[in-house]
């Protein structure tokens, strides 16, 4: 009766009394404990659920374990937080609570988030749910696999760079990364804080523009979370908006026959949707991918500097070897004689890039790109790739440098190997309700909700 | 001082006496607090916890600013500085790094230069002022080291001079002068004991080959640190130039280092080595967006009264003299105390029949001297004032008996008068005035002598 109901729709049920909260809690659990193991999607499982006397309704969610909940061990994958339990909630998990959610469990991710593959994790990787011999993306890849394998209804992942799209994409789901300062990072164990974003993995638009309104807003307690009033995203979704739509070709370099197909059948569909689609220039991806590694390290190093052993338990020893080498590379970029050479540099590449995207939307609404070249890769192929597999990132960089809202959403499956293809919309700041909108036009007039379902299906009850 | 020219900078750290802490909300005032209870996820550095910067400690620090006439800067920003300290728990500092909110000031000292025996004016360049956060405290014991996290995050502000010193005297002078200033700002208690005031005196020596000011700057340079009282920082600035002048005339460098203070043995001794500017790896703060301060902004923030205007109002309009007016304006309660009564008093000396002067250098010298207790409440210490101005009932029968058994008690005195020793009348006005106990007044006490004398 369960398998594969949207948030939404679990809560209409439980609304109208066709099942209790806690019925709907013990049925992931029971999932939880029939296939976390294969998948190693949950690093803790939240067993805690009592129901309470407000009869309040609690619908359960996933929660990335680099957001730090108030009681429940909160590790970042890391050893060095193996045995943490935060004293305090982490905003969005708190404005997730206070509505009508039960954190249902931890998810794996990369350690720190340093990774595109959840390989790093200090506690195993976790495997793809459409095929166990691949990895699920990262570093949100916990989020991602337990929404594809419908261990959770939904999930909240965080995205540095890619980390939320990513394995949205490879796993087949839909991955929301927010514009930079719509949803609060208090709590989120920071990775690169200039760059960190929260954002929700779902089966459906709905479900995305639901969690999405919720999280997002000022927080008293995150200075970078801009006043900006926060729509009713839900609702806008009713509007069918006409949109214009920019391709590049700076964004198809380098990508997957499969892929490029899927893409060019989307241009088309969008067209006859009434859609008006534009060819642009951007600049390279390539050029974010400098940027963001060296923003991205010297931030990294900096961040983890707090953990030197004298509290949290383990010390540096614990930290794996990718930690490692950002911190290495973090502290070089940052060191004296290095700065302008580097991390100044870069953050003027940075303002290049925001000004060439603030350009090309003065003459699209949004962009429309494939969220990964590749579908897929096999567990410790990663090893094969020059910065640990971050060039599975290329395509999501450019919008996480500048900031800008981006959704990827599953496209379809290659023929070759019947893995999830995704395609990403990246829209203006603060214009989540388009592409939002776009989004939900696209799953309601093509198939791609087809192949959340049959992913679901997978994983029969 | 042979041919060496002492250059000293100084260091500041003044602890703001905000409610709340630089980025969180605990409690700022942490002293006396038992360890570890003013503490949030902020101040501890909790994994995922961001800084939210205090808008009055801003204010505080532009109003600290302006006071010592610095320019204020439009754009300003918030940088982590790096460095690994158990007391540090985030391993970086927020700090300001090469945008301070304030910067290029000055502070003019003044003082009674009592060889000439004229009043002396000396600036003082302040380089920068800034805001950053203090840390935690570390307390050593027998069995190991604890860490105490109230002090964590308690906006601290920090202002650097130009090395424009080249005495300690000037040094204590200026350390005082901008005491009296911080706490006029109502900003800090700026209590040295309870470290809300800190202060670190870089020294070193350049040699002076002729009368022409030698303008580079020695290559090392020592900082003292740990040092809790403007006596000691005067102690360990003289104790420094003898050690170096010392190093110097061997032909050798003395060691760019950080020294601490024994206040017991007022010796300094080597702390740290620091053979190069220590890498801090400064960057932006990421969790704090830039401050743009608007002018009508800093428009609104107005310094009040300092206490040197306060010294040359009173000396200029008041016509106090400077020694009283200095004194008077060194505590702002003290200078509140007596404007009040200067006011009042000059309302109701019209209704007195007394001639006085200069009423506001008489309430000075009241208070300064101590005759009258300024603990009073105003309108009693003016009372009191009146009772001892008025022309005393004499009691001339007492007053001739005195004077008898003076003058035959001092029949020396009374010759060498009388032998055209003018000044030993005097001495014999003083011991009558004392046996009267003062209750006469002296110019009634030497008509009267000089009457019996000349009978006599």
């Amino acid at each position: 009766m369960l398998l594969g109901k949207s948030v939404t729709e679990i809560l209409a049920l439980i609304k109208n009394k066709k099942i209790s909260s806690k019925e709907v809690i013990d049925y992931f659990l029971k999932r939880i404990e029939k296939y976390n193991k294969k998948l190693n999607a949950y690093l803790t499982v939240n067993k805690s659920y009592k129901a309470d006397k407000s009869k309040k309704i609690k619908v359960p969610i996933a929660v990335k374990d680099n957001f730090c909940t108030k009681g429940i061990r909160t590790t970042a994958s890391s050893k060095v937080l193996a045995n943490f339990i935060p004293p305090y909630e982490s905003t969005v998990t708190k404005r997730l609570i206070d509505t009508s959610f039960f954190i249902l469990g931890k998810t794996n991710m990369d350690a720190w988030a340093h990774g595109s593959s959840t390989e790093t994790s200090d506690f195993g990787p976790t495997k793809n749910p459409w095929d166990l011999s691949r990895c699920p993306g990262g570093s949100s890849g916990g989020s991602a696999a337990a929404v594809s394998s419908y261990l959770a209804p939904a999930a909240i992942g965080s995205e540095t760079a890619g980390s939320i799209r990513q394995p949205g994409s490879w796993s087949g789901v839909i991955g929301l990364k927010p514009t930079y300062g719509r949803v609060s990072r208090y709590g989120l164990i920071a990775m690169a804080s200039s760059l960190d974003c929260p954002g929700p993995l779902t089966l459906t638009t709905e479900d995305a523009a639901f969690i999405l309104k919720i999280i997002a807003g000022k927080d008293e307690f995150d200075a970078t979370t801009a006043p900006n009033e926060v729509p009713d995203y839900v609702a806008s979704l009713k509007k069918k908006k006409k949109f214009i739509i920019g391709i590049t070709d700076e964004y198809l370099n380098g990508v997957d026959c499969e892929i490029k197909n899927a893409f060019y059948q989307l241009v088309e569909i969008l067209e006859k949707l009434g859609h008006k689609i534009k060819k642009i220039k951007l600049l390279s991806p390539k050029y974010s991918i400098s940027v963001y590694t060296i923003i991205q390290r010297a931030e990294v190093s900096s961040n983890l500097a707090r953990y030197d052993g004298i509290r949290y338990g383990n010390d540096r020893t614990f930290f794996g070897s990718e930690a490692k080498r950002r911190i290495m590379l973090g502290t070089y970029v940052l060191s004296y004689g290095y700065y302008d050479a580097y991390y100044k540099k870069a953050q003027k590449v940075r303002t290049l890039i925001i000004e060439d995207f603030k350009k090309v939307f003065k003459e699209v609404d949004m962009i429309l790109a494939p969220t990964t070249p590749i579908p897929a890769l096999k567990l410790g192929e990663f090893e094969k790739y020059p910065f640990f597999g971050e060039m599975m990132d290329v395509l999501n960089e450019p919008a996480a440098i500048a900031g800008i809202c981006a959704i990827s959403f599953p496209f379809g499956l290659t023929k070759k190997e019947n893995l999830p293809i995704g395609l990403q919309l990246m829209g203006r700041w603060f214009e989540e309700e388009n592409i939002l909108n776009l989004t939900h036009q696209i799953e309601k007039e093509t198939d791609f909700l087809g192949v959340i379902k049959k992913g679901v299906k997978n994983y029969p009850d | 001082m042979d041919n060496y020219q002492p250059v000293i900078g100084l260091e500041i750290h003044i602890e703001l006496k905000t409610s709340s802490k630089m980025f969180c909300q605990c409690s700022a005032s942490y002293f006396g607090k038992p360890a570890n209870t003013q503490v949030c996820p902020v101040c501890l550095g909790m994994p995922g916890a961001l800084p939210v910067a205090n808008k009055k400690a801003i204010e505080w620090t532009i109003l600290i600013g302006k006071a010592l006439n610095c320019q204020i800067n439009s754009f300003s920003k918030f940088d982590r500085k790096h460095y690994f300290y158990p007391d540090l728990p985030k391993g970086y500092q927020i700090s300001q790094y090469d945008e301070p909110i304030a910067s290029h000031g000055w502070v003019e000292i003044a003082y009674k230069d009592q060889a000439k025996n004229a009043l002396t004016k000396k600036i003082f360049r302040i380089r920068r002022v800034h805001l950053e956060e203090d840390t935690g405290k570390l307390i050593h014991s027998k069995n190991g080291t604890l860490i105490d996290f109230n002090r964590s995050g308690v906006p601290l502000v920090e202002i650097v001079t130009e090395p424009d010193f080249d005495n300690s005297d000037d040094v204590k002078r200026f350390l005082e002068e901008l005491q009296v200033i911080i706490r006029y700002l109502g900003v800090s208690d700026a209590d040295m004991e309870k470290g809300t005031m800190r202060m670190e005196p870089n020294i070193s020596l350049r040699y002076q080959i002729s009368k022409i000011k030698n303008q580079k700057l020695p290559n090392y340079k020592v900082e003292v640190k740990n040092i809790n009282s403007f006596r000691f920082v005067k102690q360990a600035i003289d104790y420094e130039i003898k050690r170096q002048i010392e190093i110097l005339k061997e032909g050798k460098t003395p060691l760019q280092e950080t020294r601490g203070f024994d206040e017991k043995k007022g010796i300094t001794y080597s702390q740290r080595i620091k053979e190069k500017a220590s890498d801090y790896r400064y960057f932006p703060e990421p969790d704090i967006p830039p401050l743009v301060f608007t002018k009508k902004y800093l428009d609104s923030i107005k310094v009040p009264e300092l206490p040197w205007q306060k010294v040359e109002r009173y000396v200029s309009l008041l016509g106090i003299r400077y020694e009283e007016a200095f004194i008077l304006t060194r505590d702002k309660n003290l200078a509140d105390y007596f404007e009040k009564i200067n006011t009042k008093f000059k309302t109701q000396i019209a209704n007195l029949n007394l001639k006085i002067q200069n009423p506001s250098q008489l309430i000075a010298n009241y208070i300064v001297n101590k005759k009258i207790s300024s603990q009073l409440p105003p309108d009693e210490f003016i009372n009191k004032l009146i009772e001892n101005l008025r022309p005393k009932e004499v009691d001339k029968n007492l007053l001739e008996e005195v004077i008898n058994k003076v003058l035959k008690e001092n029949q020396k005195a009374v010759l060498d008068y009388k032998k055209g020793k003018v000044n030993a009348i005097m001495f014999l006005v003083g011991q009558v005035m004392r046996e009267m106990k003062g209750k006469v007044e002296a110019k009634i006490v030497k008509e009267e002598i000089e009457k019996k004398i000349n009978k006599k």
